[in-house]
Formats: structure tokens, sequence, C-alpha cells
């Protein structure tokens, strides 16, 4: 991991909400940073293409927009690229993780209603060959305020 | 005013701002023109979605493993059920806690009803905020497992709109 700059560690930990709703909301976060707007738009690129930022953007809650659920299945190792790789070419299929576990592959599933969101599900089983631990949000306990990187 | 039309404006809207907003001078504008709408329209049915209370956040979306946070755990714990609003809420009041929901068992293969998730440096970093977790809301006797993440496959902003019918004209998917 390289070293980030002052202005980097700000636009990364006290941006991630509050996106401003005027006409020219990069000019008002540079304001606040003290920089010029050009500053703001050219480093966020870069950390955009070196993947640190994912975008700008919105994040919404679960089940408000759409349906979604979270997804597990058990896959033999030797097959789990192969089985990860078809479960990447849906595109209803957002983040999809390795982990330790017998339930070994993870991934959300988020469709336009709770239909459409049953049939992906169906057509991703079906055609990975294994059951799909279906497990929907049912209650959120906590506040997202998005995440401290505790910059030391 | 056309409900029907209002709302495939705002699904278009959700579907370009969770892909993301162009890194441009004025990226309302731009979006505007993607919609063939106004700029005003733009920041209207934004600040209405957020009235709503249907958006977590608006802003930088990073990547915590790129930026040394390599340790990520989903701990998920087997909770009597007339507790799980109770400690659900003592787990997710930490600021290391990024998610924790309640989400249904599925036995016999999962026991487990409460998930949260924890990004550390490292693996130990994770252990050790689950064991403070464990000590302070009093959970020695709840089974749990942490679920260390290995490869990540996928990881992108969500895609609400089916792909058939939802896309407007001139409308681009970014992946």
């Amino acid at each position: 991991m390289r070293q980030y700059s002052k202005l980097e560690q700000r636009l990364l930990n006290e941006f991630q909400q509050g996106m401003p709703l005027s006409s020219t909301p990069y000019a008002d976060i540079a304001k606040q940073l003290g920089v010029y707007e050009t500053t703001v738009l050219e480093t966020l690129k870069r950390l955009q293409t070196e993947g640190v930022v994912s975008r700008v953007g919105a994040v919404f809650r679960p089940n408000r927009i759409g349906a979604s659920t979270l997804a597990a299945m058990a896959v033999p190792a030797t097959e789990l690229e192969d089985v990860a790789a078809i479960v990447n070419e849906f595109d209803e299929v957002n983040h999809n993780y390795e982990r330790e576990h017998r339930f070994n592959l993870w991934f959300v599933v988020v469709a336009s209603d709770e239909d459409q969101l049953e049939k992906v599900m169906a057509e991703i089983e079906e055609r990975c060959g294994y059951p799909v631990l279906d497990l929907p949000l049912l209650n959120e306990h906590f506040i997202d305020l998005g995440f401290d990187l505790k910059w030391t | 005013m056309d409900m029907r039309r209002d709302s495939r404006f705002e699904n278009a809207l959700i579907e370009v701002i969770s892909q993301g907003l162009p890194l441009t001078s004025h990226p309302y504008a731009a979006i505007a023109e993607q919609l063939n709408c106004s700029e005003a329209q733009v920041i209207e049915g934004i600040n209405r979605i957020m009235m709503r209370g249907d958006m977590k956040r608006f802003g930088v979306v990073v990547r915590h493993r790129k930026l040394g946070y390599r340790a990520n755990g989903m701990v998920v714990w087997d909770i009597p059920d007339a507790r799980v609003t109770e400690i659900g809420h003592c787990i997710g009041q930490y600021s290391f806690v990024t998610l924790c929901y309640q989400r249904p068992r599925r036995l016999p293969e999962w026991p487990y009803n409460l998930f949260s998730m924890i990004h550390g440096q490292d693996r130990d970093a994770v252990i050790e905020q689950v064991e403070f977790i464990v000590r302070q809301c009093g959970l020695s006797d709840i089974n749990h497992e942490i679920l260390f993440s290995n490869r990540c496959f996928k990881q992108r902003g969500a895609s609400y709109a089916r792909k058939q019918n939802l896309t407007l004209p001139g409308m681009v998917r970014s992946e």
C-alpha cells in the first residue's frame, strides 16, 4: 500500500457521505478542503484508477429499492473459480467473495423485484449445480455512517 | 403528472447514481443530459430519494481492501430470537462494525441469525475486535464463527434495473 497525501486521506475519509447537491459539488468539496476543483477531480480520478475509490455515488438500503438477498454456496475448492465465474456472469450479482468456511462462496443478488430475484436465484442454482442458501435481510441493527479509516 | 413516467425516471436516476457520478465539474448536468431532463430535475430527484430514507450514503465509496484493510471478517452469531434486537444494537454500535443484519436461520446447515461485518488491518485485529464485542455485549455463551474473506471475485455498485425494459434511451450501463 502506498502512502496517501493528506488531501487524499481527507477525500477518502470525510466525504463518504453528504455529497453536495449543488450544481458543482466537487467545487464545494474543494472549497472545504482549500484546494482547486481540478485538484479534487484529478485526485478522485487517480484514486478510482488505482481502485481505491469504487465510485462517487449512492449506496442504498437493502430492499428499499428493488429486492436483494445474501446468498451462500458450498463448492468444492477445485471448482470454486469456475463456479464464481458463472455467478459473476449474472448482472444481478454485485458482490461475490470467497470466504473460509464450508460455505465458501458468498454473493449479493439485487433484482428489480421479488419475482425477478427468485428467478435469478433459481437460475444461479441451476447453472452452478449446487444448492444456494438464501439469507435475505430481516432487520438492520446499526446506522451506517461510512467507515472511519483511522489514518495513523 | 404521469406517475408511471415519474417512477421510470426515478428508477433510471437510482441506477445512474448507484453506478456513480461522472467526475466532471457539473455531474448532475451530465446526468440530466443522459436522462433527457434538466439539472434541477436530477437534483430534486436525488433529494426526494434521499428524503424517503432509501439511501444509506451518498459520496465517495472506498474499497477497504485496497487501503490496507486486508482482513474482512463476517462474524455470524446464533442468538436466541428473543434477544436478537437487543444484542444486534449492542454489536452494531461500534464504529469498526460496518454492517449488522438479522437474517433467517436455515436449519440444519445454517444456525446463525445475526451477521456483522468487521474490517481490520489483519486477522488478529479482527479477532481482537470480536473478542472485545463478546466481552462488551456479554456473548460468551453465544455460538459464533468468523468467516474471513479470501478472493474477491466481484465488487461494484448494485444494478437495480431489469436490463430488458428499464433502460432509458441514452443511458449508459457501466461496470
